[in-house]
């Protein structure tokens, strides 16, 4: 199949970027997307000009790194599938197809369409984890975890952190990346003693981030290649608003707790 | 070369423990005058960088990826062994020392695999405790499930993306320290060369790249934790960033390279459709549990499956391992794999398949149990290969998967290179010849969480810490010839991208040095892989300059490497004259096609030392001991 292709060029953060035509010719239906690109790279090496720059890594879906805006849609036009899985028989010889980085303030482009997510890890790293030092564990069956908890902490956990779900917000909102991280701890006993500092801890830094705020369009959702339900979002504002709620007193009850 | 194990004698039950005792200390208040580089960010570089940091140290680590969450762990499906017995069927801590040692043919150091299946314990509390929501049941009790090569269920899961959770369990952990400040993060860096000065590592050189900047990171110590090298197959399972450059560049400067040849091929992943394919997929070892693995009994059967009756097809698996069956380990499967499919009998296009049946555990279990268990990976196959497997079978084909191969390292995770430490796939240790299914996430996770933050104070108890000067000559050369390096590949200027030598060295090592591999292969390869090389110095395009984001220059460094690190491993594969697990010589085969080891000339890890450019590297040995087990043929029938 022959395709023509709109590509989003950017030498650097500090350069304007615009869009560049390129002919993608005898495509094969089984490739996958960044296959494709491989191949329109090959071609372009060989004439002298730049590769177009993506990030990608495992491209089996898992790992997160790859992700294009493919005719407006993050990650293109198969639902539940990263870019990296979707394959060239999602579209029609002589289709026409726009590639774009994800578009966010928080998300820098670096180069063509590859933007910077650190600010996810400053958020992981604000309270999205258990603190429990290596070497202090009890036994994995000393406290026992309803079934039903566990495969939803799991739902929540197999988020990738590609961040389409902020690239197909309007607001460019972090919430549905942060509450699927918050439901993951949130579900199980192991995460109960941090929960209401880790609602508020992650929250303040998606915020100092410049991320936007969930105003439910629940565009995010529709493009998580892990199918992250915007449910979980609610989760997190329960958390949020129950820690903000309870801030003071649970400091109070620390103190006479020390004091007694 | 220095090949003493450093493995503490007594009893196999008491060496850990005993040398956990005899290990120096460093004095809590020290720690923090010490600097330790971790490179990776996998289960091995993630544990690894936070308990060290947890433990005092300053910490510094780097990764390629734009964050150390993408590490290739990430991959890994089936689950993760542990000795706990929860299942009351037999198992225990020698059990799994046992199957690991047998496993790997008889080719791992008895002291390390079993402080392996000691440690393995502990990791699945320490995972539960970090938050990874493993497979539970209904009574809130952890599940368990067995994966290929072993007969008891060990094996712990998070449904198909075990990798996924303990990966995310040490990212949080190693966030954590980088939020407490006692980690610095460097993501998209690259390390390019490591520091030796008087003997000792003392840095890396590193590229930043975004901006190409060329820089040098001083510690006292050095870990590499930085994976495998199955991509020097090009078609692997691994992801496309993997590589070797960080040993590689250690081996070159004094790091002893273990049992190079010991590769393996993983037998359950989706066929090679076409020529421009980048990668291949791996559908989890642990799919084997409930489908059946079959090939038509007739060459050139090109009937769709379901038109073959059931007495027209070949189970070969069940036929010729009765008690093992569709469980046989990786490297056993995969011959038989590519045997049947050499007899004409493969199915698919290409006729390299076998097809993985899941007929009949739908019909005794039902759809939605089997849904339940596999769910993710049956999508991934249809997502790849439009077929849908709940109604058809998957097919399935052997590829280059993981590397048991590595940087030797002593009992204390440490290389030839005083100070430098390798950890997880990227050292050879624990899996000899042939590493069982669940054994890898294991492996990374003791490595990285309970061996080096002991193992490492043993080092850096007996060196002051103290940072070299930044104009001492070694850092100068090294960052100099990092510099000429770059400056070689991008001014090369020729007609030949460098992936389009990584796919024809890729095509090399496949047909000569992948699943069955013999005398006159591999001396054609190691014709083939030098004039390639050759090439490559004199033909390679690299477009742009050094100074921005440039994935060609990345991948064409990557590519330099693997060019010399694949005629090693053809050099050792032809130095072998047995086989043993993954290295399969078919001058020794039994006349039922097994492996024949020669436990009288090869019982023994062969350790290459580096000399110099296009100079032959000389080979050692370390005589491998055997004081618990019995060396017996492998058999699984």
């Amino acid at each position: 199949m022959n395709l023509t292709l709109q590509v989003w060029r950017q030498k650097n953060a500090q350069s304007p970027g615009r869009f560049v035509t390129y002919q993608a010719a005898d495509i094969s239906p089984d490739m996958s997307f960044l296959e494709m690109l491989d191949v329109l790279n090959e071609r372009l090496i060989q004439k002298g000009e730049d590769p177009i720059a993506f990030d990608h890594d495992c491209r089996e879906g898992i790992c997160g790194a790859c992700g294009v805006v493919i005719d407006g849609t993050a990650h293109g036009p198969r639902r539940r599938t990263t870019t990296c899985q979707l394959h060239m028989r999602s579209f029609r010889d002589g289709d026409e197809v726009t590639l774009e980085p994800w578009r966010a303030r928080a998300f820098p482009v670096i180069k063509d369409l590859i933007v910077d997510r650190s600010a996810f890890d400053r958020i992981i790293a604000a309270g999205g984890f258990v603190s429990a030092p290596i070497g202090s564990a009890p036994d994995g069956n000393a406290i026992p975890v309803r079934k039903e908890n566990a495969d939803l902490a799991f739902d929540a956990a197999t988020c990738i952190g590609c961040g389409a779900c902020v690239a197909a917000c309007p607001n460019a909102s972090a919430s549905l990346f942060v509450a699927a991280k918050i439901t993951h701890l949130g579900m199980l006993p192991q995460g109960q003693p941090e929960r209401m500092e880790r609602a508020l801890s992650m929250v303040a830094q998606m915020d100092a981030e410049g991320f936007g705020s969930c105003t439910n369009h629940g565009e995010c959702e529709a493009v998580c290649p892990k199918g992250i339900p915007v449910a979980f979002i609610a989760r997190m504002n329960a958390d949020f608003i129950k820690a903000s709620l309870t801030k003071g007193r649970r400091v109070a009850q620390a103190g006479e707790a020390t004091a007694g | 070369m220095n090949l003493d194990s450093r493995a503490p004698s007594g009893l196999l039950e008491k060496k850990w423990d005993k040398h956990r005792f005899e290990l120096k200390l460093v004095n809590p208040a020290n720690k923090r005058k010490y600097t330790v580089i971790m490179v990776g960010s996998g289960l091995a570089g993630a544990g690894g960088a936070a308990s060290l940091a947890e433990l005092g140290y300053q910490v510094k680590c780097f990764c390629y990826q734009d964050s150390p969450r993408r590490a290739h762990s990430i991959a890994a499906q089936g689950g993760i062994n542990a000795a706990k017995n929860y299942r009351n069927d037999g198992d225990s801590v020698f059990r799994l020392f046992y199957d690991t040692i047998k496993g790997g043919d008889f080719r791992a150091r008895e002291a390390n695999v079993y402080r392996l299946a000691q440690i393995s314990v502990n990791i699945i509390y320490q995972c539960v405790a970090l938050g990874v929501p493993f497979a539970r049941e209904y009574g809130g009790l952890l599940d368990n499930r067995s994966i290929g090569g072993a007969q008891v269920s060990r094996t712990f899961y998070a449904r198909g993306q075990t990798g996924q959770q303990l990966l995310l369990g040490a990212y949080q952990a190693l966030e954590r320290q980088i939020g407490l400040g006692t980690v610095q993060m460097f993501s998209r860096h690259e390390m390019l060369e490591v520091i030796v000065i008087d003997g000792r590592a003392r840095g890396i050189v590193v590229r930043d790249l975004v901006t190409g900047d060329v820089e040098t990171h001083v510690g006292d110590a050095v870990c590499l934790a930085t994976g495998g090298y199955a991509s020097v197959f090009h078609l692997s399972t691994n992801a496309k960033g993997c590589n070797a450059t960080a040993v590689w560049r250690a081996h070159k400067k004094g790091a002893g390279f273990a049992n190079p040849c010991f590769t393996q091929i993983h037998p359950t992943c989706i066929p090679v459709t076409g020529e421009n394919q980048s990668k291949l997929t791996l559908m989890s070892e642990s799919l084997r549990n409930d489908g059946r693995v079959w090939v038509p009994g007739t060459p050139g059967d090109r009937r769709p499956p379901n038109e073959i009756p059931e007495d027209e097809r070949d189970y070969y698996l069940e036929r010729m391992y009765p008690s093992f069956g569709n469980l046989a380990p990786r490297d056993i499967a995969s011959r038989a794999a590519k045997r049947v499919c050499d007899e004409g009998r493969g199915v698919g296009p290409a006729g390299y398949g076998v097809y993985l049946d899941f007929a009949d555990a739908i019909e005794r279990l039902g759809e939605q149990a089997i849904r339940e268990k596999y769910g993710n990976l049956f999508e991934m196959y249809e997502r790849i290969t439009d077929e849908n497997p709940y109604r058809v079978p998957m097919r399935i084909y052997p590829a280059s998967h993981y590397t048991m191969g590595g940087l030797w390292v002593d009992y204390n995770l440490m290389s030839t290179i005083p100070g430098v430490f390798v950890l997880g796939e990227a050292n050879f240790s624990d899996h000899g010849a042939n590493r069982l299914g669940a054994s890898a996430l294991m492996q990374g996770l003791a490595d990285g969480y309970f061996v080096i933050p002991y193992a490492i104070g043993s080092y850096l108890a007996g060196v002051k810490p103290a940072a070299p000067a930044d104009d001492h000559p070694e850092m100068r050369a090294a960052v100099t010839a990092v510099r000429d390096r770059l400056s070689t590949l991008l001014g090369i200027k020729g007609q030949r991208t460098p992936t389009a030598f990584h796919r024809e060295l890729g095509r090399i090592m496949w047909e000569y040095c992948g699943m069955a591999r013999n005398r006159s292969g591999l001396e054609t390869a190691l014709q083939k892989i030098p004039a390639l090389r050759e090439e490559f110095w004199q033909n390679l395009n690299v477009t742009g300059e050094n100074a921005e984001l440039n994935q060609a220059l990345e991948v064409a460094g990557r590519v330099a490497d693997f060019l010399e690190l694949g005629e090693l491993m053809c050099r050792d594969a032809l130095a072998r004259e047995e086989s043993c697990g993954g290295h399969f010589r078919e001058e020794y085969q039994t006349e039922e096609g097994e492996a024949r080891r020669d436990d009288a000339g090869f019982c023994h890890v062969a350790v290459w030392e580096y000399t110099a450019p296009d100079r032959t590297p000389l080979r050692h040995q370390e005589p491998l001991v055997f004081e618990n087990v019995q060396l017996a043929t492998r058999s699984y029938k």
